[in-house]
């Protein structure tokens, strides 16, 4: 599979009460896996996917946060935060465990445009 | 135009597989490729032979099996969220199969359009 293409993948939904947090994980490491650019945007409930201190011992699920802090080593840098979103939940970088790069919504909007691929769970 | 196709829900509790199944129709009908649909999350659940829903509703599971003998369409299950979920190949119906992320990946980078059916 030679071809390269940009996939977006975007996460709207909170981390736990449904699965496509963590299916949607799987996806973006197999996309790096078969060497395609890859970006991760949070939006809307997604942004807590990305909060700091997540335990999930009470409802007896998968505390999968951690692997947002080992993307790096499949080498998916580019991790985008839609600002209105974390700022109605009363969120800031600070409350985020790993690096992003917060932007305005219709900054997003512009970097959707460019992708070849979005996928949205 | 080449499409993939991605259904992120299950049958009868979700009008996904409904709408992607309408829009692959409508697609062929217009002369265009649906080259791969590709069932992720509870999708998987539109693969299993064992459905059987009511005389007087519509089989969704049966439709997917016609649609990809009368057009060739290539209908994949995910392995691992079908594992999850008790799809297997005992109880898959005719024309899925059953593979790995990669096809949906591949469903990506080979189609000019991949579109998504769920939430």
């Amino acid at each position: 599979m030679s071809d390269i293409k940009k996939f977006m993948f975007v996460n709207r939904k909170a981390p736990h009460g449904t699965i496509y947090a963590l299916e949607s994980l799987e996806v973006v490491l197999i996309t790096a896996a078969f060497d395609q650019d890859v970006s991760l945007v949070f939006l809307d409930d997604g942004v807590y996917q990305l909060k700091k201190g997540q335990q999930t011992k009470g409802i007896e699920t998968k505390n999968f946060s951690t692997t947002f802090r080992a993307l790096d080593g499949y080498d998916i840098e580019k991790l985008y935060v839609e600002k209105e979103s974390m700022e109605a939940r009363g969120l800031s970088e600070d409350d985020l465990l790993v690096d992003v790069t917060v932007m305005t919504s219709k900054e997003m909007g512009a970097l959707m445009e460019q992708q070849d691929v979005v996928l949205s769970f | 135009m080449k499409f993939g196709i991605v259904v992120n829900e299950g049958p009868y509790q979700h009008q996904a597989s409904d709408s992607a199944y309408l829009f692959c129709k409508a697609a062929i009908a217009k002369g265009h490729t649906v080259w791969r649909v590709f069932f992720y999350h509870d999708g998987v659940n539109n693969a299993t032979k064992l459905t059987e829903p009511p005389q007087d509703d519509r089989n969704i599971v049966n439709r997917w099996s016609k649609l990809a003998e009368e057009h060739g369409v290539d209908l994949v299950v995910c392995v691992a969220a079908a594992m999850r979920r008790g799809i297997r190949d005992e109880n898959l119906a005719t024309g899925f199969r059953i593979s790995g992320l990669g096809q949906l990946v591949e469903a990506g980078t080979l189609t000019d359009r991949l579109v998504t059916f769920g939430d």
